[in-house]
């Protein structure tokens, strides 16, 4: 049930209001649960609502961790 | 290990990961779903304002939820007002649209769904919407968790935390594993990469002897959680106990609404009063949710009770434990 997909903000529609993409899926979605959220912003949508702002490190540290990862099994090839 | 998180459950299952742990590795599903976990007498509840003529709203997951009297589907094949909607939100416009009805939302999930729920009643109250209310069935997860974590009989090891329920929540709820109980808590995402590195680094914690609360979802989830929706959770709710279907009532773990918004509570306005309810015959839902046993172990699995005709809540939700298991499960290493 607590599934959440991120979705990019493309338009404030009113307060607590605006449409959001995934992929080639628009959806109207509240806003409520997020502070000063504007078009480009990435929010995590559960249940139609956003409930956090995603920001770009979250890619850059999973890499992190999975480089750490592969240095501790020996792997050659880690940073 | 003991993963409590249905949407984890679902993953580790349909990424195969459980196919991969080395034999020292055991990885079982914990109450993670909510919907398995809702008890038969709030379902009943529920069931008994549509017998009132009231438009009950709820997520779709809950609509197959047997009980002794039905469940909403039925009811609604019944010629009954039950309505799946996608946000607590949509329960507004329904109410507004119908004000001669009086409207209910099934308020079922855990706190990452529950401020949904809060921010509807908040909206509620400010356009003084008179003919809508809540039942507030949401379960906090903390209680839960640490109630295993306590169970000398399930000699856990660490647990995955469910990453978007700590998204609201933050690390502080669930400190006390590592604090009281020794226990690595690795707070992690939903992709099998993400599920994997949270195992890793609770092997990690264990070999290193150093327990502690880590998340490894990365900035998803913040120290403080959302405090944005921990406000709205703290405004419009209360601590309540609460009862999960196979494990009984445990304290302090249910969400009921404040007295300031209690002429939104279904509860009251329509003077119900919960019954404990039984559970199916032979049904080992409980086991199977406090990880005792795996769904296999149930007499009643894949013969009795299928997806098609659950006997127990496991079933009827795609990401209860026994639904996961029905699917996936080909009798590998458990």
């Amino acid at each position: 049930m607590c599934l959440a997909v991120p979705h990019t903000i493309e338009t404030i529609l009113g307060e607590n209001r605006a449409l959001a993409a995934a992929g080639a899926v628009r959806t109207e979605i509240r806003t409520d649960l997020v502070e000063n959220v504007v078009p480009g912003d990435t929010v995590l949508v559960h249940a139609g609502f956003a409930i956090e702002k995603l920001s770009p490190e979250d890619s850059e540290e999973l890499k992190g961790l999975w480089d750490e990862l592969r240095a501790l099994a020996g792997d050659p090839y880690a940073r | 290990m003991m993963e409590v998180c249905g949407t984890h459950t679902v993953s580790v299952f349909r990424s195969g990961i459980r196919t991969i742990l080395p034999p020292t590795l055991r990885l079982v599903s914990g109450p993670g779903c909510p919907v398995c976990v809702t008890g038969q007498g709030e379902i009943e509840a529920a069931l008994s304002l549509l017998d009132r003529g009231a438009v009950v709203a709820a997520y779709g997951d809950m609509f197959k939820v047997p009980c002794e009297g039905g469940s909403l589907a039925s009811k609604r094949t019944r010629g009954l007002d039950a309505r799946v909607v996608t946000s607590a939100m949509e329960t507004l416009t329904i109410a507004v649209e119908n004000p001669d009805r009086e409207v209910v939302f099934l308020g079922v999930g855990f706190e990452t769904t529950a401020p949904a729920t809060a921010a509807l009643v908040a909206e509620a109250a400010r356009r003084s919407v008179p003919n809508l209310s809540v039942l507030s069935f949401h379960k906090r997860t903390p209680p839960a968790v640490e109630l295993l974590a306590a169970d000398p009989d399930l000699r856990l090891s660490g647990f995955l935390l469910p990453g978007h329920v700590c998204v609201i929540l933050g690390h502080d709820p669930f400190r006390f594993l590592p604090e009281k109980y020794g226990l690595p808590g690795v707070i992690a995402g939903f992709e099998p990469e993400q599920i994997l590195l949270g195992l890793a680094e609770i092997v990690r914690q264990h070999e290193q002897g150093a327990p502690a609360l880590r998340s490894v979802y990365g900035t998803a989830v913040k120290r403080e959680g959302n405090p944005k929706a921990l406000g709205l959770l703290e405004e419009v709710f209360e601590h309540r106990d609460a009862t999960w279907r196979g494990i009984g009532t445990i304290p302090d773990s249910g969400l009921a609404l404040r007295r300031k918004y209690e002429s939104f509570d279904a509860e009251k306005r329509f003077a119900l009063s919960l019954r404990p309810g039984t559970p199916p015959a032979g049904c080992r839902c409980g086991e199977v949710l406090t990880g005792k046993i795996i769904p296999p172990e149930c007499p009643l699995f894949r013969s009795a009770c299928t997806p098609l005709s659950p006997v127990g809540p496991c079933m009827v939700s795609g990401e209860g434990t026994c639904g996961a298991y029905f699917r996936f499960f080909k009798g590998d290493r458990s």
